[in-house]
């Protein structure tokens, strides 16, 4: 729990000033504390000037020997035989991290039939590639890509360990650092270290991205990370980089599974799907109808863009839950939001205002939405989108 | 079909505001709620029962107030509820809350099925569910959005969501699954369920009753450290575009150039 030295305290309020959960404040020129609210984050510890406020914590989990682990992993994802794109934005931000730690990069390539992709690895930054091919990883299963990375991490013991926020590895990547009895830091989308102790510094949104919080994990190691898609520029690959690919047999325990994949299905997607999208067209209520969200397909496929969904569009079949934007569907920041009527309830809005540019289109001038929105226009979207798709066609023709 | 549902009290987001000079949520009236996607856990667990049997126990870790959001899980169907409250789980990052849950979830005996939601909408991890399983040793399937139950009444049948579409895959019970908000339409409380919630107490279940260690829950327990929060500032935006739609429209479309979009 949360001390305070009123021997020390001065009553000055930089702790209140300090507390993100108002757990913290100065009465009759002491600082209390209201342990209901209180999260032991610690930050009011580090801004009081004059040392007066203490952590008292129960002895921890085991630190271990931080100087023994190094290096630093990328852990890739191949997907229909193509790598994520956000396994080479990964390993540029690693080169940056490994410069500042001096240390090298690793990628853990898993999958079946995939060592090719090892060369693209090393063009794109890492120094080294373990390679785990085997027919069990054709199709992936938390339990054996869990398995095997853990048990490589327990065995080559990484200093960091960095994986996509996509599907999957928001889904394995939590029970590999459970095995490892680690931290894991989700959905982030910043990473940094601080030298003196080579921490890493990992920023994530929380709350629907209302709140920004920079976590470390200082005692244990590795330290793991899973980092939102697009959030980092990958780097123009060279193809003279040279690397050294290392192949890994996995051991038969690591290979039994208790679900078992019946079937995956690709979905008929046009472009690029929302979370590596640079623009998306989201078509809300105001379509009114099934047929009209075409124009928002067309109007997104024009961009290069993809389409999205409001819960509204979803709820009338419109288009698929996978599509939905917000909540209870999926956040995304692409350069361009293009909102097409849309209210903006503030279920939807949690889930895009972290985006470059929003445009909003809507009827009714008083919708919430304009209130995020870089740009507003009203009307109706029926009326406004064929209007601006002949319009950018007429410039790509110029 | 024993099932056991974890959902956690989170802040109503349309209550929250944001303190931007300080960096702060304003906690002042916030309204609490059952995070979201909790409610369809909920659901996906009540069908079962309905369709198989068993029973439905709610389970939370969180203040005392959080047993609020137990009573109305209660209110719904659920059979019982228990609260996982101590002043040693405060601070509890995933891996101390994973480890806390599967002590409560051990001590309950025989669980069939343990479901939650795909994450909580204050934190978005998403990391407690697959954390828990392992603790648990269960296999389990996140991001479910469609499931069935065959004949034998252990084969499960799950469709798991994608970027780019979706899995099918199979599992037999005890398994533990993650929900996403397409899996159902949450029912609505019943006037009896209202009555019967209202008396119900909600056993509260501290570390010692537990057997949990103190160096595995709350803050001690946890590997990571939050080491500041600021509320980011959206730039001052909202220019409004003035005219007929086709003057709307030149007016974004020269934007878009300036942007270098077009």
């Amino acid at each position: 729990m949360l001390k305070v030295d009123t021997e020390k305290c001065t009553g000055c309020g930089e702790c209140e000033e300090s507390c993100t959960f108002e757990a913290i404040f100065v009465e009759d020129e002491v600082a209390v504390v209201n342990q209901d609210a209180c999260t032991l984050c610690g930050i009011c510890v580090d801004a009081c000037p004059e040392g007066a406020l203490e952590l008292h914590v129960e002895e921890g989990l085991l630190a271990t020997d931080l100087s023994s682990w190094k290096g630093i992993w990328v852990v890739a994802e191949c997907r229909n035989g193509v790598l994520a794109p956000v396994t080479l934005e990964l390993l540029a931000k690693s080169r940056e991290l490994a410069g500042e730690l001096d240390t090298e990069v690793t990628a853990v390539l898993m999958g079946y039939e995939i060592e090719s992709k090892a060369k693209e690895l090393i063009f794109n930054g890492a120094d080294r590639v373990f390679v785990v091919d085997h027919p069990e990883l054709a199709t992936f299963t938390d339990e054996v890509y869990g398995n095997i990375l853990a048990d490589l991490a327990k065995k080559e013991k990484p200093e960091i360990i960095l994986a996509g926020a996509t599907a999957m590895g928001r889904s394995y990547i939590p029970r590999v650092a459970t095995i490892l009895e680690t931290g894991l830091t989700a959905d982030c989308t910043g990473l940094d270290v601080r030298a003196e102790d080579r921490a890493l510094l990992q920023t994530r949104p929380a709350f629907g991205g209302n709140l920004l919080a920079t976590i470390v994990c200082s005692g244990h190691r590795p330290q793991m990370a899973t980092v939102r898609p697009h959030v980092i520029r990958a780097n123009i690959p060279d193809p003279g980089r040279k690397g050294e690919v290392i192949h890994i047999l996995p051991g038969e325990d690591l290979l039994s599974h208790r679900v078992q994949v019946l079937e995956s299905v690709k979905e008929q997607v046009e472009g690029p799907n929302l979370s590596e999208a640079d623009v998306i067209v989201t078509a809300g209520r105001g379509f009114e109808q099934e047929k009209n969200v075409e124009l928002a397909r067309e109007l997104a496929d024009l961009l290069g863009g993809t389409v999205g969904a409001t819960r509204a569009a979803v709820d009338a079949g419109w288009l698929c839950d996978r599509t939905q934007i917000g909540q209870t569907g999926v956040t995304v920041s692409p350069k361009l939001y293009m909102a097409c009527g849309v209210s903006g309830a503030i279920q939807h809005i949690v889930g895009m205002q972290g985006s470059e540019i929003i445009v909003a289109i809507n009827k009714d001038a008083e919708a919430p939405i304009f209130d995020v929105a870089t740009y507003g226009l009203v009307g109706d979207v029926k009326e406004i989108l064929p209007l601006l798709i002949h319009r950018i066609q007429k410039e790509r023709g110029s | 079909m024993n099932i056991v549902v974890c959902i956690k009290q989170v802040p109503d987001a349309k209550t929250v505001r944001y303190d931007t000079e300080k960096g702060t949520l304003v906690r002042e009236g916030v309204g609490a709620i059952i995070n979201p996607f909790d409610f369809h856990a909920l659901e996906a667990g009540l069908r079962l029962k309905d369709a198989y049997g068993g029973e439905v126990t709610v389970l939370s870790m969180g203040p005392p107030q959080a047993g609020n959001a137990l009573k109305e899980a209660l209110s719904l169907g659920a059979d019982k509820g228990i609260l996982l409250s101590d002043r040693a789980f405060a601070g509890a990052d995933t891996l101390a809350t994973t480890y806390t849950l599967a002590k409560a979830i051990k001590k309950l005996g025989r669980v069939d099925l343990v479901l939650c939601g795909k994450q909580a909408i204050d934190g978005d991890t998403a990391q407690v569910g697959p954390g828990l399983a392992v603790r648990l040793g269960l296999p389990y399937v996140t991001c479910v959005n469609a499931l069935s139950v065959l004949d034998d009444g252990k084969t499960m049948h799950l469709r798991r969501v994608n970027e780019d579409g979706y899995d099918m895959l199979e599992l037999e019970i005890p398994a533990l699954l993650t929900v996403l908000a397409s899996l159902n339409t949450p029912r609505l409380p019943s006037l009896k369920g209202k009555m019967r919630a209202r008396k119900a107490e909600i056993p509260l279940w501290d570390a010692r009753e537990l057997g949990a260690e103190p160096g595995m829950v709350g803050l001690a327990g946890s590997a990571t450290q939050v080491v500041s929060t600021w509320v980011p500032t959206f730039e001052a935006r909202r220019e409004m575009l003035e005219g007929s739609a086709e003057e709307q429209v030149e007016a974004l479309v020269s934007r878009f150039k300036e942007a270098g979009i077009l």
